[in-house]
């Protein structure tokens, strides 16, 4: 009884002394939140700043200029790429998810998760190397099939769509693979005790409990080829008509004089695009994360 | 089965239904393995016949058939070691930063100012809405812009140091936003499979000081949580072209591009390297991951 006391005591004692350390806790908070107002924050309202101004006075003939000739086909085709990239990847990884969730090989299973966790990190340059190695003009699989006679070319809208699809499709399967996981067997069992065939579970079940998370994926793909500079600037240069790669050159100064803000407009209007459809993701993903328990 | 099959009289007993059931089920799971053997044989043809051929590139040799000179030559290629230092010495400056920043933050914020926990995570989400390219075309501008305007300030002096070459500051503090959103949660999944407050009112009671409490009773509970932001972060670090290359510094992948033009098979070489190092961080991650899960 009497080493009881002391234990009812103690709440009292850090009810007591939680006060002081709300005040404290507001501080440990101040360096993340003004680091991130600054370094990030600022360049967001240079940006912005930037894209309203031509030779110090308001303006909207930058954002006027980025949605016209050459830099609105550049928008357009980022879009048409980062968006078949999308759908294509989200399918094709549902399909390897599917395939690899419904195997009784745990060794597979745990090899393709894995995988696919490394796969969707890599990008960029050596992305870019390891498919011109494979399927460049002197590429190893080009030079064996006799590709290049063929009038086969790496160098385009669905060569970079191809090589988008080696990171995507395994991010889509790091993605979808809990909610299929969240599928209940029972669920399947009191489909078919109903009479439901195989179709009919998937239509009216399966699909709809996975919406969101397919959705989702599809918008994390879109952004991330959307996104994607290094492996286009390495692989096809200018050939190719993408945003990233406009923004890269009005960068370097490839502009006319006076037109420099364009970059900034371009970069407005990434940030629009791939805003709005992250807007779409952040409710979906809290809707789906009901499923993923 | 064949063993059953010369019982006759046990054949026609069985009622139909139960008789088509088997067959039923034997002939769906056929279908559904062929189907899942095609799906992974494509899938395995994709994901596989990159990673071999480019190492066949950079082995292939026009007069001896198989050499691994490409390999060799990676360590004497002008300018590796000098990038590669860079690119590690911004990963662990970008590491040490991001986690001081956050990991303080984020407790507070756990224990007692839960209303600020939806203000941080859109915070440390934002960053993935915006394109890295975007971002730098932001930084660029201040960069150019400062020198200009404050020249008579101390902001001139911070801005010049900010670039230098050797070491520079603002590519540590892009890389800190980059990371931010993968440190989040990272730190928010082990935060939340821990009694931080419990740990947190116990070791205070116990007399514990807050740095004693961060880095000796918290820290430690959170090993695979921290040990994946970094891995995360630094994986991120050595792969980053976009910035750097637009700001004009050589990290390590900016020198494989740079060398791309006069050194195909190296920079080949270096690729697949590169990559191998990164399977080995995340492969060693996940590996640490699924210890902690089956400890606790």
């Amino acid at each position: 009884m009497t080493v009881q006391s002391p234990v009812h005591t103690a709440p009292a004692a850090a009810g007591g002394g939680s006060r002081p350390k709300k005040s404290k806790s507001w501080l440990a908070t101040v360096p993340l939140l003004a680091f991130v107002v600054l370094v990030f924050g600022v360049p967001l309202v240079i940006i912005l700043g930037g894209t309203f101004s031509r030779e110090g006075t308001l303006s909207a003939a930058n954002v006027t200029d980025s949605l016209q000739g050459a830099y609105l086909t550049a928008l357009l085709g980022s879009v048409k790429l980062s968006a078949l990239v999308a759908v294509v990847g989200a399918l094709l990884g549902t399909f390897l998810a599917q395939a690899v969730v419904t195997s009784r090989f745990r060794l597979l299973r745990e090899a393709v998760l894995t995988a696919s966790g490394v796969l969707s990190n890599f990008g960029g340059i050596p992305l870019a190397f390891a498919w011109i190695a494979t399927l460049g003009n002197s590429g190893v699989v080009t030079s064996a099939l006799g590709l290049d006679s063929a009038g086969w070319s790496l160098y385009n809208f669905w060569g970079l769509a191809l090589v988008y699809l080696y990171f995507s499709i395994p991010l889509m399967v790091v993605v979808v693979v809990p909610a299929l996981d969240g599928l209940r067997p029972q669920w399947r069992e009191a489909a078919q005790n109903n009479g439901a065939n195989t179709w009919q579970y998937w239509r009216h079940v399966g699909i709809p409990v996975l919406t969101p998370t397919l959705l989702g994926g599809v918008v994390l793909l879109f952004g991330g080829a959307f996104a994607a500079y290094a492996t286009a600037a390495a692989m096809v240069g200018g050939t190719v008509p993408l945003v990233t790669l406009q923004i890269a050159n009005a960068l370097s100064g490839n502009v006319l004089i006076g037109h420099e803000n364009v970059a900034l407009a371009l970069s407005l209007d990434m940030i629009v695009v791939a805003g709005l459809v992250m807007a779409v993701y952040l409710p979906l993903q809290r809707r789906s994360a009901r499923w993923l328990r | 089965m064949a063993a059953l099959t010369p019982a006759g009289p046990m054949a026609p007993m069985t009622p139909p239904a139960i008789a088509a059931e088997p067959g039923g089920k034997a002939g769906r799971p056929r279908r559904i393995r062929v189907w899942r053997g095609v799906v992974l044989l494509v899938a395995a043809v994709y994901f596989l016949v990159p990673l071999i051929a480019s190492f066949t590139f950079t082995v292939k040799d026009s007069s001896k058939g198989f050499t691994l000179d490409a390999y060799g030559q990676i360590l004497s290629a002008e300018g590796f070691g000098k990038s590669l230092l860079l690119s590690l010495g911004l990963g662990v400056a970008t590491i040490v930063v991001v986690l001081l920043l956050t990991l303080p933050a984020m407790l507070a914020v756990r224990l007692g100012l839960p209303k600020l926990k939806p203000i941080l995570e859109i915070l440390c989400t934002l960053p993935l809405v915006v394109p890295p390219i975007t971002f730098v075309a932001g930084i660029t501008t201040i960069l150019q812009w400062g020198p200009d305007h404050l020249a008579d300030t101390p902001f001139f002096q911070t801005i010049i140091a900010a670039q230098n070459p050797d070491f520079p500051v603002v590519l540590v503090l892009a890389y800190v936003i980059l990371a931010l959103p993968f440190v989040y949660r990272a730190l928010d999944a082990g935060l939340g499979a821990l009694d931080a407050r419990t740990l947190v009112e116990a070791a205070r009671n116990l007399g514990a000081s807050w740095p004693h409490l961060l880095f000796r009773v918290i820290v430690p509970n959170l090993r695979s949580a921290l040990a994946s932001a970094s891995f995360l972060t630094l994986a991120l670090v050595l792969g980053e072209f976009t910035i750097a290359s637009l700001l004009h510094y050589q990290t390590f992948p900016v020198w494989i591009y740079t060398i791309s033009g006069s050194q195909a098979q190296v920079s080949v070489a270096v690729s697949v390297f590169s990559l191998l190092i990164t399977w080995l961080l995340l492969l060693a991650l996940s590996s640490a991951g699924a210890r902690q899960r089956s400890g606790s």
